[in-house]
């Protein structure tokens, strides 16, 4: 089998996280899922469920703060962390239903606080924060999702998740649903162009990475584009759109869930 | 449209220029890969290494500075120390124009563009010479590299013959081998007619004053055999702690560069001619050129000093890609331009402090850096310090931030606002003059609003269940 991704030198951002006890946790939906994809957020809750998860969805979660980060205004960024840090502030692990939150939230933050009083509550934070997939696999030590799914896809990984264990732990999963072909295109591993505040900062520059991205992608005719970041996904849907080409897109939670699988 | 400097260069450059560098990157980006991957079981581990050693040198730079001069003045070598690249440019006319010579040769060196060295020459009635063919092609052309590497890569063969053509080296011919034949010919009789001969360094070794040099044409070799005189221009952080470090950072550094296992050419020079070393120039003059370094010594953006020039970072980046070189507009393009470029740049960081915009954040650059610096994150503490120190230019076409992150952390509101938010569906955003909107609707649609809806399933699920 092709290697995941021809990255050569993948740096392992994940800092050391705590270990899992129970199955408590708190589900992070971020922002785009709560504005645009519910469906993607509903996915992940119920995969957690069909795991055995109890799971928590705390009202007054809102944004990872990541914008603010990319933007630059780190003075934004840290209030905006302060408050995820108020909401999810229960010792249970926090799971997001993105690979780019998760990370801004182990590795981005932490560096953020670098000169903060509260950057031990930062790192707590950090060191309980899972991208979903990661979690699944990583976390409760599942080695596969059994179940069926009869579809062609194409996995984009977000840049987010570079040198994480989420690229691993998409694929262990997606490996083991029935009927699931993984399809290979050009250049997977060059970014989108979305980038945050890039896309509107740069977006010519943004546009073409997206479009060669999207000519990759559909030149193999994946059944479903799927990732773990539905952010890279809604901007190169949205520039398909502008094309008037579909680009159907999934969560890896929603293939999870409509394989089935679990009891 | 409001937006960034370097987006608006990239959408007027012509399809031959992306081509050419995206076939010049692609092409770097494979052959590194491929022996590295072959060569080592953990590249990663060495290059977790060599950037700690190179952290090491720069945390003890003052120490090895002083060993570097102490060693190469036993040698029989003149260390000169300047703070500024004027100041290395002063001491660069002054031993020339000691010398006697017209003609000076000159291999490739980043250094010395930062002092646009060869132009500066050229002005003060001297006849420099780009000795390796890449930057020879610039020079004939009047042009700036647009790659560390391969400045030329935003060039085709057709492009060189054109140029070769009009600058009298020939009938038009793009076959590679007759370019290079011409070129060669051509720049023999410079080489033995030049007195003076000026290289950057790859690395200087604090242990023995050796300074090691890479190149592919032997064109360094060339003007050492030739001159009398050798001049190294080179930037502070270029020291070493020993020789036996320069197995490890050679073997990143080529493979990272240009995927070979070795160049064909590695010079060793410690000194000028001695009764142990009877060839080459007699006089050896290194400067060690400060230009702002010492400014980033110490602080948060000081891994970027441990770069080693390879150009891998800009070989995998894709903005570097659609934009070319020339769009960062300083000495020193792509990812390690974006944040060494304002660093460096006279009279504060302020002139390129743009450049931190021009990435994803996409982490390839970190992936592929041969000294593990961690780039993205240097880019983006660089957009840090411009908000913060109120950089307006460098924030052009990047949203504000407060309204933004008063919702989110007002939960309430931004509950509302998430049930509120489907009027945008029915506002032709695409026509409205929010620039921001504009920027992303002139070329990408948004989904349908659907703000609201996850909340009222999970809270209807929780209802149903409490209720068993």
């Amino acid at each position: 089998m092709m290697p995941p991704q021809p990255v050569p030198w993948g740096k392992v951002l994940v800092p050391n996280r705590d270990p899992v006890h129970g199955k408590r946790v708190q589900l992070m939906i971020t922002c785009l899922c709560d504005a645009f994809f519910d469906d993607a957020a509903q996915a992940a809750l119920q995969c957690l469920e069909r795991a055995g998860c109890e799971v928590q969805c705390p009202r007054d979660q809102t944004c990872c703060g990541q914008a603010a980060y990319t933007a630059g205004d780190w003075a934004a960024y840290r209030q905006v962390v302060r408050h995820v840090a108020r909401v999810f502030d229960d010792p249970a692990p926090v799971v997001v239903a993105s690979g780019s939150c998760a990370a801004a939230m182990f590795h981005e933050a932490p560096m953020a606080f670098e000169n903060e009083p509260d950057l031990p509550v930062i790192r707590a934070l950090a060191a309980r924060t899972w991208e979903l997939s990661d979690f699944l696999v990583n976390g409760l030590g599942l080695a596969a999702w059994p179940g069926r799914l009869d579809a062609r896809i194409a996995i984009h990984d977000s840049c987010h998740t570079r040198g994480t264990p989420t690229i691993a732990a998409v694929r262990t999963l997606l490996d083991g649903i029935d009927g699931l072909e993984r399809i290979d295109f050009p250049d997977s591993e060059l970014c989108c162009g979305f980038g945050g505040v890039f896309s509107v900062s740069h977006p010519h520059v943004s546009s073409q990475m997206g479009r060669q991205k999207i000519d990759k992608v559909l030149s193999e005719s994946p059944d479903y584009v799927v990732s773990a970041d539905m952010s890279c996904l809604m901007h190169q849907q949205g520039i398909a759109a502008r094309q008037g080409r579909a680009y159907p897109i999934r969560h890896v939670a929603q293939v999870l869930r409509d394989a089935g699988g679990l009891p | 449209m409001n937006r960034q400097a370097l987006d608006a260069y990239a959408q007027g450059l012509d399809d031959a220029v992306l081509e050419a560098i995206d076939v010049g990157a692609r092409s770097g980006v494979d052959k590194r890969l491929e022996t590295l991957t072959e060569d080592y079981d953990d590249p990663d581990a060495l290059r977790r290494l060599a950037g700690l050693l190179r952290q090491h040198t720069l945390d003890h730079l003052d120490g090895y500075l002083s060993q570097v001069e102490k060693r190469l003045i036993e040698n029989g070598a003149r260390v000169h120390f300047a703070a500024t690249t004027d100041r290395a440019l002063e001491i660069v006319l002054d031993i020339v124009r000691a010398s006697g010579t017209r003609v000076v040769t000159k291999s490739k060196s980043m250094a010395s563009e930062e002092l646009d060295l060869a132009r500066r020459l050229a002005s003060e009635g001297f006849e420099p010479l780009e000795t390796d063919l890449g930057e020879f092609v610039v020079q004939l052309d009047d042009d700036h590299p647009s790659h560390i590497v391969k400045p030329i890569i935003h060039k085709t063969r057709r492009d060189v013959a054109r140029s070769f053509e009009r600058n009298g080296l020939g009938d038009y011919n793009d076959d590679p081998e007759t370019i290079t034949r011409r070129a060669r010919a051509f720049m023999r009789r410079k080489f033995l007619e030049a007195r003076v001969t000026i290289t950057g360094a790859n690395f200087i070794s604090a242990q023995s004053g050796r300074v090691a040099l890479v190149t592919n044409e032997g064109n360094a070799r060339f003007g050492l055999a030739g001159a009398d005189v050798h001049i190294v221009l080179a930037g502070i952080e270029k020291v070493i702690p020993g020789d036996r470090d320069l197995a490890l950072l050679l073997s990143l550094l080529i493979r990272s560069a240009t995927g070979q296992r070795m160049t064909s050419y590695v010079e060793l020079v410690a000194g000028p001619r001695s009764p142990t070393q009877p060839s080459g120039p007699r006089e050896m003059h290194v400067i060690l050129m400060d230009a702002n370094r010492s400014s980033i010594v110490g602080g948060d953006m000081a891994p970027i000093l441990r770069c080693i020039r390879c150009g891998a970072c800009m070989n995998s980046c894709p903005v570097y890609r659609q934009s070319s070189g020339h769009a960062y507009r300083g000495v020193y393009p792509g990812p390690m331009g974006a944040v060494l470029g304002p660093l460096l740049a006279d009279g504060g960081q302020d002139q390129l402090a743009d450049l931190a915009r021009a990435s994803t954040l996409c982490g390839a650059c970190g992936d592929v850096c041969p000294v593990d610096i961690p780039i993205p994150d240097l880019i983006a503490r660089l957009r840090a310090r411009s908000v913060k120190n109120q950089l307006t230019e460098a924030g052009h076409g990047v949203p504000p931030m407060g309204i933004y992150s008063f919702l989110a952390r007002h939960p309430r509101l931004w509950r509302l606002v998430m049930r509120l938010g489907w009027i945008i569906d029915w506002i032709p955003l695409r026509r409205f003059p929010v620039p921001t909107a504009r920027a992303w609707f002139d070329s990408r649609t948004l989904p349908r609003w659907r703000g609201g809806r996850f909340r009222r399933w999970f809270r209807r699920t929780e209802r149903q269940r409490s209720r068993g």
